[in-house]
């Protein structure tokens, strides 16, 4: 049997009073895709924080392989990639050396790093932009330097926060068919939190979140029969018992 | 599951690398920080211009109006009489670190509201090890200002003996890890940049008046003993204290026990505030604008 990539196991966490997940389990399996699909409140923010060990977790657990992030957070988060919904790019500084200091945080070596840096820009076609301040650069061209730089210390797990929020149609694209290839060259796997349904694919595993609680969990076309429906759409609209789908989950 | 998979590709993702970290990435890794927040002041020249004016305001200004009135008699460190100028350059030092101090604990706020610091935060390194070398990167900065400011006041024709200009150095490190501890531990407490100005008012204006900075201790007695122990207890004149007796190749050991202890204490409640865990962030549940 293979160990998941990423393991979430009865996870729940409260602010106070108010519960955000509830018993949250599901698992990522190595080079897979796989969307975790909420509303904006679902928990998903609070999720990634956990699974990146900003918040410790209150009751449950989350393994990246065999690492409990909890516990041996060190080693987990060595092998994770994360991009979170807000930009944590310092806009004050080049792409190149925002990317170096990520590569020092992770222990890299700096001529090391320089190759890896000259790499990962190749791939999303920003070499030419290595030297030039993040500030000057387009939302699409700062996210997908986000992505550069999550994959710098090659990570086996890439964890991705709603990262098309606010990017116009083709940069949409764009970044989603790249984490996408990743998959197919890299064998890494991708978790990637987003509220818009057509971010989803057809051999996507897709974990439905809704109101911290996990709805479906397993391949998009067993979520899609499971629940009766015909698209996945529609699949979301009867388990979140949504009697409309507003513009977020469009 | 993704169908084009390869079994090699399969079999590369389940592979999990070697644990830990060896002091050369360690090393790596401090750096990596300090590189990064050297970066950003050099970029940032008003924050340099800033640092040095006040002060400077404070020497040129404020001790020359005050030369007649205050009169320093013969107090250690010092074997003789001194100008006031003179007597207020360590305070105006410590008080540079103390700037700098806060001024860190801002940019922490600042980063935490713009994402920033998670990518601190989600370094596989010990977590008290970022927050400590977070810290030894902003006293590092602290010492390019300490150093351009004495070079200032010694055309102005304020210096301590050559020698002091090395010897300080231990105690300005030791000074500079106390205020950014102090700063990065407020910083956990702060919920939004806003809130900042708060810390001008209560943080850095009481600890600067009620210090040994701009007067002797003595004479704050004379005027009120209740102001006179306040400024005993507070570490911030002992800074000073530190900073004057090493300028002047000497040792106050109390103003060192106190600092070093306030340094401890300090940097372990600034760790405790950002653990996950047990800290201020986890406790104010900001899930999304957490760090």
């Amino acid at each position: 049997m293979i160990t998941p990539t990423l393991s979430v196991e009865a996870v729940s966490h409260a602010y106070g009073a108010r519960q955000a997940l509830d018993s949250v389990t599901f698992a990522v399996e190595p080079a897979t895709f796989a969307v975790l699909l909420g509303l904006n409140g679902a928990g998903k923010s609070t999720l990634f924080a956990l699974i990146t060990r900003l918040y410790a977790t209150q009751s449950g657990r989350i393994r990246i392989f065999d690492h409990d992030v909890r516990r041996a957070s060190g080693e987990a988060l060595r092998i994770l990639g994360v991009v979170f919904q807000s930009r944590t790019l310092d806009l004050d500084l080049s792409v190149m050396q925002n990317l170096l200091y990520h590569a020092a945080l992770h222990g890299i070596r700096r001529r090391e790093a320089q190759t890896r840096a000259d790499e990962v820009l190749a791939r999303i076609a920003l070499k030419d932009r290595a030297h030039d301040k993040v500030r000057n650069l387009s939302g699409g061209q700062m996210r997908r330097v986000e992505i550069a730089r999550a994959l710098l210390h090659r990570p086996r797990l890439l964890v991705l926060d709603e990262p098309t929020v606010g990017l116009d149609i083709n940069s949409r694209a764009d970044i989603l068919r790249y984490v996408r290839q990743l998959i197919a060259t890299d064998g890494i796997a991708v978790l990637w939190a987003t509220h818009l349904i057509d971010e989803v694919a057809d051999n996507d595993h897709l974990i439905v979140l809704h109101q911290g609680q996990v709805l479906s969990d397993g391949p998009l076309s067993r979520v899609v029969d499971d629940c009766g429906a015909t698209n996945v759409r529609d699949a979301f609209a009867r388990l979140t018992r949504s009697e409309h789908l507003s513009g977020d989950t469009e | 599951m993704n169908s084009t998979i390869s079994d090699r590709q399969r079999a590369i993702s389940v592979v999990s690398p070697h644990s830990g970290f060896s002091p050369g990435q360690f090393a790596i890794c401090l750096k990596g920080i300090v590189w990064r927040e050297s970066l950003r002041f050099l970029h940032q020249r008003e924050r340099f211009i800033s640092a040095l004016v006040r002060p400077l305001v404070w020497l040129f200004i404020f001790a020359a109006g005050f030369r007649q009135v205050l009169g320093v008699s013969i107090i250690p460190p010092y074997q003789t009489y001194i100008l006031y100028a003179e007597y207020i350059t360590p305070g105006l030092i410590a008080m540079i670190q103390l700037f700098n101090g806060m001024q860190s604990s801002l940019s922490m706020v600042y980063d935490r509201e713009m994402g920033n610091m998670r990518t601190l935060l989600v370094s596989p390194f010990p977590r008290w090890y970022l927050l400590s070398s977070k810290l030894i990167a902003g006293t590092a900065v602290s010492l390019l200002q300490v150093y351009a400011f004495l070079l200032i006041a010694r055309f102005w024709e304020i210096g301590p003996p050559p020698v002091g200009y090395l010897l300080v150095l231990p105690a300005l490190v030791v000074c500079g890890l106390m205020l950014g501890a102090l700063g990065m531990l407020i910083s956990s407490a702060i919920k939004q940049l806003e809130n900042f100005a708060g810390v001008m008012n209560f943080v850095i204006f009481p600890l600067f008046f009620a210090s040994s900075a701009l007067y002797p201790l003595w004479q704050v007695r004379e005027g009120s003993p209740l102001l006179y122990y306040i400024c005993e207890f507070n570490p911030f004149t002992h800074a000073v204290e530190l900073i004057r007796f090493a300028l002047y190749a000497q040792v106050n050991w109390l103003s060192l026990a106190v600092v070093g202890g306030c340094t401890v204490l300090f940097i372990l409640g600034a760790i405790l505030a950002y653990d996950p865990s047990r800290g201020f962030l986890a406790r104010r549940g900001e899930a999304a604008a957490a760090a």
